[in-house]
This record gives structure tokens, sequence and C-alpha cells, in this order.
């Protein structure tokens, strides 16, 4: 087992935010070339016009998962030691909504609106300061949330645990299903009215 | 190729392209990559520069704050810096560097500013309940097949389905 090479010090820590800059720019690289810096272009995933958030995030979180399946099979990383965002039932339910509804007014989310910012997009540059705020906001009512923050707390649980499945089984219908869904959002894309942006 | 800012990559060679990203900071960090935790990272500092003893004593802010570093020395800044190269150079490179406020014709400039604005702090609050947004919670959380991740996944695009259509008017 050489992987994750930081955690393991098969590199040493320095080099830690080196690294966040040369990933940070594949990141941006990535998501600016796939149009991501375009409010209008990610909205089309909700009225059907343009599926491109809908292809790209699901491609891309499968990518990492067969890559981190296979990495892990093959005794190249040890995939238990990977950082598993700790799952607190309500916090992270709530949360969600509340991003769902900014998402359908601002049509960024933080990592699209940089690219926007980094491209010349005014509205892009407003959404990042309604981030700052709206993180200020929270931090100051933290007293008021605390209580739902940390209620239900299931540790670094797993998705394929909680509805209790064999994690190769779960990944294998989780490629199904994204299939599908590419199929499905093509057709509908044929039927929608383009939206010229 | 167009340079004329109208081209954009095949969104599966995108998918495969970040999910490459991803797969290689896990590989290399042990953790996934995020946005938001940047955007807290400037606003612990901040509050901590105007108000430092309201930050410390803070339960919110204390969690980030140590007395050896700033909390700007953080993965995620880094991280946020090199995204802003990244997409400033793929713009460059697609032709799509222009100052401009993008809206529906169907809303002024200014509307679709204060939407961007409302929409910011929206999402900015609800990425602080849920410890993280699309990038760090569901993109990442995904990979990982975690509860976490793929709950508030569903949770954003659900809410951001029902949303969209009541604010129709907003974007088409």
């Amino acid at each position: 087992m050489v992987a994750p090479l930081i955690p393991l010090e098969q590199i040493p820590e320095a080099w830690n935010n080196v690294f966040a800059v040369l990933l940070g720019m594949g990141f941006g690289f990535t998501l600016e070339s796939s149009g991501f810096s375009s409010s209008r272009k990610i909205m089309g995933t909700f009225f059907g016009y343009d599926f491109v958030v809908l292809k790209v995030f699901f491609t891309a979180a499968i990518t990492a998962m067969i890559g981190i399946f296979y990495f892990d099979y093959m005794g190249w990383m040890d995939a238990s030691l990977l950082y598993i965002n700790p799952y607190y039932v309500y916090s992270a339910i709530l949360g969600g909504l509340i991003m769902g509804f900014g998402f359908s007014l601002g049509g960024f989310c933080p990592g699209t609106s940089f690219c926007g910012v980094a491209i010349g997009k005014i509205d892009a540059l407003v959404f990042s300061l309604g981030l700052f705020l709206g993180i200020l906001l929270f931090s100051e009512l933290y007293g008021l949330f605390e209580g739902i923050y940390n209620s239900h707390f299931m540790g670094g649980s797993k998705i394929y645990d909680l509805i209790g499945m064999k994690e190769a089984v779960f990944g294998a219908l989780l490629i199904f299903v994204a299939i599908g869904m590419f199929f499905g959002a093509t057709w509908i894309e044929k039927k929608v009215d383009k939206v010229i942006y | 190729m167009k340079r004329d800012g109208t081209f954009y990559i095949n969104p599966y060679l995108g998918g495969i392209l970040l999910g490459l990203v991803l797969f290689s900071t896990y590989y290399i960090t042990g953790r996934g990559l995020g946005a938001s935790g940047a955007v807290k990272s400037s606003v612990v500092t901040t509050v901590h520069a105007i108000a430092p003893e309201h930050a410390e004593q803070s339960g919110y802010y204390s969690q980030f704050l140590s007395d050896d570093e700033s909390p700007m020395n953080n993965w995620l800044v880094f991280e946020i810096l090199g995204v802003l190269a990244g997409a400033f150079f793929s713009g460059a490179l697609w032709g799509r560097l222009k100052v401009k406020t993008e809206h529906s014709p169907k809303i002024s400039s200014r509307k679709r500013l204060i939407a961007a604005l409302i929409g910011g702090a929206l999402f900015g609050f609800g990425s602080q309940l849920a410890r993280g947004c699309t990038s760090g919670a569901a993109l990442s959380g995904m990979a990982v097949l975690s509860s976490s991740g793929i709950i508030t996944m569903m949770a954003i695009f659900g809410s951001a389905y029902l949303f969209s259509w009541i604010f129709k008017r907003l974007w088409i």
C-alpha cells in the first residue's frame, strides 16, 4: 500500500499545498471547458435544454469511484484511509434543500461561481459575495442551529451499508442508472426547445 | 474547434477528466475536492481580524482558529487559487474572457444580480449546515459512496429542480 500518498507519508506534507494548486487548476480547467462558467448553461439541466451538469457530474463521480475501487482491489491504495464526510442526517438534508433553493436563484454552486469569476462574469462575482455573506450569517447564528447541526450523527456512513447492499452491487447499479439517465437526458434534450444563451 | 467562446468539450470527456482530477486528489491527499470551505476560511479570517474576541468566543469560528497559523493557510484556499487560474486558462484558450452579466432576456441585469446575491447567500448558508457543497459533499462524497454526500446531493438537485420551475422566469 503506497496511497493515499500524503497520509502515508510517501510525499512530505510540505508538498500538500503545491498539489492543492495543481489539482485546483485541473478542477477549474475541466469545469470551465465543460461550460460551468455559464449559469444559463448550468440551469439547462433543470429545464431540459442542456444536461451538461448531469452528464459531467455523474461521469466524474463514477470515474473516480471506479479508480478508487480498482486501486484498492489491486492493493495500490488503502481506500479505508480516505476521508468520509461525517453523516448528520438532518443537517445533510436541510443544508442540501437550502443549497438547492440558492442554486435555483443564483444559477451557480460555489466551485462553478469561481470559474465564472475567473472569466469575467459579474453575476458569478456577486454570487460569490453572497456565499461570503451566507457563511457569515450561518456562523453568527450558529447558536440557533447548533442542535440540528449536531443531531442524528451516524459517523462516516457508507450509502451501501445504509441501504443494506454489497459495495460492488451498489457500484454496478449506480453505473447502470447513470447510463440510463444519460440516454434519457439526451432524448429529452432533443424534444425540448433550444434556448440561446 | 472554434475559439469564439462557443466551443465546449464533450460532457463525457469533461466528466472523465474531472473524475481523473478527483481520483488523483484522493490518491495524493486522501481527501476530495472542495469549494465552499475556502470561502469559510476567508470569513473566519475576516471576522477574526475585525473582532478577535468575538471569533474566539464563537462556537463556530473557534473550531477553525489555531494559535500558530492563519485559517487562510488551508488546503482548500490553495486549491481555489488553482481553480481560478485553471478556469482563466480555459477561458483564454476558448475565447471566453469577457466582463459581462449573463442573464435571460426576460429580466434586467439588476434583477439577475439581486437573485445571484440571494442565491449565493442561501448556498453559502446551506453549505455550512450540510458540511460541504456540491464539490466537497456531493461530488467527492459520491466517489467514495458516502451517505452524507449522496443524501446531500439528492437534496440539492431535488430542491433545485423544484425551485427552478417556480423561478422559471429568471432563466428561460
